[in-house]
């Protein structure tokens, strides 16, 4: 049976023991005279039959799925001789592959070694096997725990504590994955990063000024070391987050306190929602209109001027990333400049201060925190925002601090090195989470620091 | 008062309006500069991929003749496989162009119409085979680049670089005799990925967002909640869970791009899930949406007011039947406009879907949840990258399909918010 198949089967089965053990505790409260004389609702009884069914067969199918692959791959691994089994990770994977294309049938059997036929046959049998007594093993334990689940339920026995308990503990679980996302996070940027500093020096990779990740195929090749110097990501990823900056900062600030402190209601109600919606655009889309519309304008206007700009200048990239951080800025502003009380503005109003004196000298300087905490925030967005750069920005690492040249950043370094054809062991690919845990580190301290000091900031007036 | 004072004064009072002035006209420029914005990309982008809903035809009269795509015997389907379609195409517009001779001419005069029009015709055969031997007067998509050069002349702004001046002599016939035309692009919704601009199209792309989204949901929004709810009604004031709430926060902020290494190093490498399936981009996204689901769950179920909980307390319920009962269904409305905003940003977003390879080019319709797919932003992400002049409408075209998919999806979600959630 397929494993789907199971499944569903399994969930058959639960509703069979829900209906017998609730029926049987309602026929066991009919004896009684009412089902006041249970210790729980018939229905928990039914709840508790279906959770002791359920969860550990789940459990185990799943435990099961995750191992058989591994167990069939050592058990067929054995059984071939010796003399054909590599000895390096990515040959013997590849074996592996074609062994089990064979064993699915996407390989013709003729023109393939007896030896690989053979551990194809087998790989086959055991996997039949696998799946005969995963069934076989879990119907008989679901069963086993039906009639089980059906058998304690009495007069005397509290089921809702215990349903209540296994659920609270169901919800505490998924609460939990956040925490192993963040774990599954570190695990996977760490380790492979740990890889990489073996082969290139943190040293090198952190204050190296030349990245040039092109590996050769052949040892003797011209440049076949590739070198791994990060500093012209780093300047190119500040660079371009700057320009956005630039951008983002002044207009997102300024509508913000424009329409938290002047702008009438019907205004406020057009204005807010419209600009919100930039924050809705995915931002393949900015990318699309950096890359094939900014961009072209920009270098037409330089060279209507004299001046040189790059087809794919920070300046494109940063400012169509500044227009997509307008709204994330704006709001955030809005926020905390709203949350200023009412009473310090009145005060400041009442000795005599203009609208505008009182939002520079008694306004802002109270929202300030909360400002900077929402640009420290768009920072890391912008620091950690692809598309726009992958699409607009360029891919050699120039180390330069002008906006006008083309410049690449970390993102789009991991993109480039991690789509297309890879080895995955390969300094190239590993450099990717080497930048992967970079880029990781740094907004996450951005981010820490940031929701710190907003949080501080909020407890101050409420 | 000195008079002199008063002088001081009133310039001051002077300055201090003007700055005022200028304050405001600042904050006004802000906010204009950003609708500005709002206006410019949406202008760009409608005028920039309304043509691609529409697309150039040329009308032919093919004779379905068995010689003149060199097939024997029409019943023989190793022959029909192998058959040269498109020369239906090619043979009908020799008998309009008779003129054309030379060798050369005469594949410039074929390129008109486009290269997939013989996967139509072999369709259309193998469907109906009464048709051997029959006229047809059809309308056959034309190549991307005549239909580039022909949309852009009927806006008085030709772009023929990538034609010969006899090519044109030949629209401007074809036009004269009005059989050339544009028509509603339906290939542009039946079609999956292609490498000829005409005959791509986003059913492949839409079908597979479809798949990745709806088991996203899945997996997000009953995590989502569970945790939500757990975090809300039962979860013990210590260290641990301040940790768990720390981390969902810090989450959200996480750039979507370590999500894909994630999924790259963890579902790919370790756990060996195959490249390019929906599931596979749906658990990773999944994993990204979570935190926003959490949090905007956390804010419904606040917004709940304890009264609610006293009460059902009150009356002998547990803990659990409680929020069972009473607070679930309440939060339920701001619950789901937050599964609806979380869904919206997974249909937009690309970064992670490029680490875990659903970059790939597919030509084929994906069937079901573990066939490779790619999703409409990947989509335009791969358009953008082809050379081809005729990507770019393609590509503004399934960017306005995005946008308004992202757009019901949020009207969705306001109405949601302003018919279901109730005020206390």
């Amino acid at each position: 049976m397929q494993t789907s198949t199971l499944v569903l089967f399994l969930f058959v089965i639960a509703v069979f023991a829900f209906y017998s053990s609730q029926n049987r505790s309602i026929s066991i409260a009919g004896k009684l005279g009412g089902i006041r004389k249970l210790s729980s609702l018939p229905s928990y009884y039914g709840t508790y039959s279906v959770l002791l069914t359920l969860v550990p067969v789940l459990l185990f199918i799943s435990l099961w799925i995750s191992l058989d692959q591994l167990v069939i791959e050592r058990l067929v691994v054995e059984k071939i001789p010796k003399e054909y089994v590599p000895l390096n990770t990515s040959d013997y994977q590849l074996m592996i592959n074609k062994i089990m294309s064979i064993s699915g049938g996407i390989i013709k059997n003729d023109s393939v070694p007896s030896w690989q036929l053979d551990a194809a046959v087998r790989m086959r049998q055991l996997s039949v096997i696998s799946q005969w007594s995963i069934t076989c093993l879990s119907i008989f334990m679901a069963s086993i725990l039906v009639y089980w689940g059906f058998r304690r339920v009495s007069e005397n026995f509290n089921a809702r504590p215990v349903v209540e308990t296994i659920m609270e503990r169901m919800l505490l679980a998924s609460a939990c994955i956040a925490i192993f996302t963040t774990i599954g996070i570190i695990f996977s940027v760490l380790f492979e990063s740990i890889q990489f500093f073996r082969k290139v020096p943190l040293f090198d990779f952190i204050f190296g000024l030349e990245w040039s990740p092109q590996t050769a195929i052949r040892e003797d090749q011209v440049g076949s070391s590739g070198s791994f110097g990060a500093v012209p990501l780093f300047v190119g990823t500040i660079l371009i987050s700057l320009v956005a900056m630039v951008i983002a900062v002044p207009i997102g600030l300024m509508s913000a306190i424009y329409l938290a402190e002047y702008a009438n209601t019907s205004v406020r109600a057009f204005a807010k929602p419209t600009l919100e919606i930039l924050a809705g655009i995915p931002t393949v889309v900015y990318g699309f209109f950096a890359a094939i519309t900014v961009a072209p304008v920009l270098r037409d206007f330089g060279e209507s001027v004299g001046l040189d700009i790059a087809s794919e200048s920070a300046l494109a990239a940063g400012a169509v990333m500044g227009i997509m951080i307008i709204p994330f800025i704006s709001s955030i502003a809005d926020d905390v400049i709203s949350a200023v009380p009412q009473s310090m503005r009145d005060g400041s109003l009442a000795m005599g201060a203009t609208h505008s004196e009182t939002v520079k000298r008694v306004v802002i300087p109270a929202a300030l925190p909360g400002i900077v905490g929402g640009i420290l925030l768009a920072i890391s967005r912008a620091i950690g925002e692809t598309m726009i750069v992958v699409m607009a920005a360029g891919l050699a690492a120039n180390l330069s601090i002008n906006p006008l040249d083309a410049v690449t950043t970390v993102t789009v370094q991991i993109v480039t090195l991690l789509t297309g054809d890879q080895e995955f062991d390969s300094a190239k690919t590993l450099a990717a989470f080497a930048l992967g845990l970079m880029l990781f580190v740094v907004t996450l301290m951005l981010n820490i620091f940031a929701l710190q000091i907003v949080k501080k900031y909020r407890e101050q007036y409420e | 008062m000195s008079k002199d004072n008063r002088k001081k004064i009133r310039e001051s009072l002077a300055k201090r309006n003007r700055s005022e002035r200028h304050f405001q006209w600042f904050g006004k420029l802000g906010v204009i500069l950003g609708l500005a914005a709002v206006v410019l990309l949406f202008v760009d982008i409608i005028s920039k991929g309304s043509g691609a809903f529409r697309a150039t035809y040329i009308q032919l009269e093919i004779e379905y003749d068995p010689d003149a795509i060199g097939v024997l015997d029409v019943n023989d389907t190793e022959e029909l496989i192998f058959a040269n379609w498109q020369n239906f195409a090619k043979k009908s517009l020799r008998d309009l162009f008779p003129e054309v001779t030379k060798r050369g001419e005469k594949r410039k005069l074929n390129n008109l119409v486009s290269e997939g029009a013989g996967f139509d015709f072999r369709d259309q055969l193998t469907q109906s085979p009464n048709l051997w031997g029959t006229k047809e007067t059809l309308w056959i998509l034309a190549d991307d680049d005549i239909d580039t050069y022909y949309k852009s002349w009927l806006d008085d702004d030709p772009f023929s670089a990538r034609l010969t001046s006899e090519q044109i002599k030949w629209i401007d016939q074809l036009h004269s005799k009005g059989l050339i035309a544009l028509k509603f692009n339906t290939k542009f919704f039946e079609r999956g990925d292609s490498r000829e601009p005409e005959q791509a199209g986003i059913k492949g792309a839409l079908i597979g967002s479809f798949f990745t989204l709806v088991l996203t949901l899945l997996m997000s929004f009953p995590m989502g909640v569970t945790a939500a709810i757990y975090l809300e009604e039962f979860a013990p004031k210590n260290k641990w869970t301040d940790l768990i709430e720390v981390n969902i926060n810090n989450l959200a902020a996480v750039p979507s791009i370590i999500f894909g290494l994630l999924g790259l190093a963890i579902f790919i490498n370790f756990f060996g899930i195959p490249r390019s399936i929906p599931v596979l981009g749906a658990i990773v996204l999944a994993l990204m949406t979570l935190p926003t689901i959490i949090i905007t769950s956390r804010a419904a179920i606040k917004s709940v007011p304890p009264s609610i909980r006293e009460a059902a307390l009150g009356v002998g319920a547990s803990k659990f039947q409680t929020t069972l009962h009473h607070v679930l269904p309440l939060s339920l409305p701001g619950m789901l406009t937050g599964a609806i905003i979380g869904m919206a940003r997974a249909l937009g977003e690309t970064a992670p879907l490029l680490m875990i390879g659903m970059v790939a080019f597919i030509v084929d319709i994906p069937g079901g949840f573990t066939d490779p797919a790619t999703v409409l932003p990947v989509q335009i992400f791969l358009w953008i990258d082809s050379p081809e002049r005729a990507f770019v409408e393609k590509t503004s075209a399934a960017i306005i399909i995005l946008l308004s998919f992202l757009m019901v999806m949020n009207f969705i979600a306001v109405y949601l918010r302003k018919r279901l959630e109730r005020r206390w």
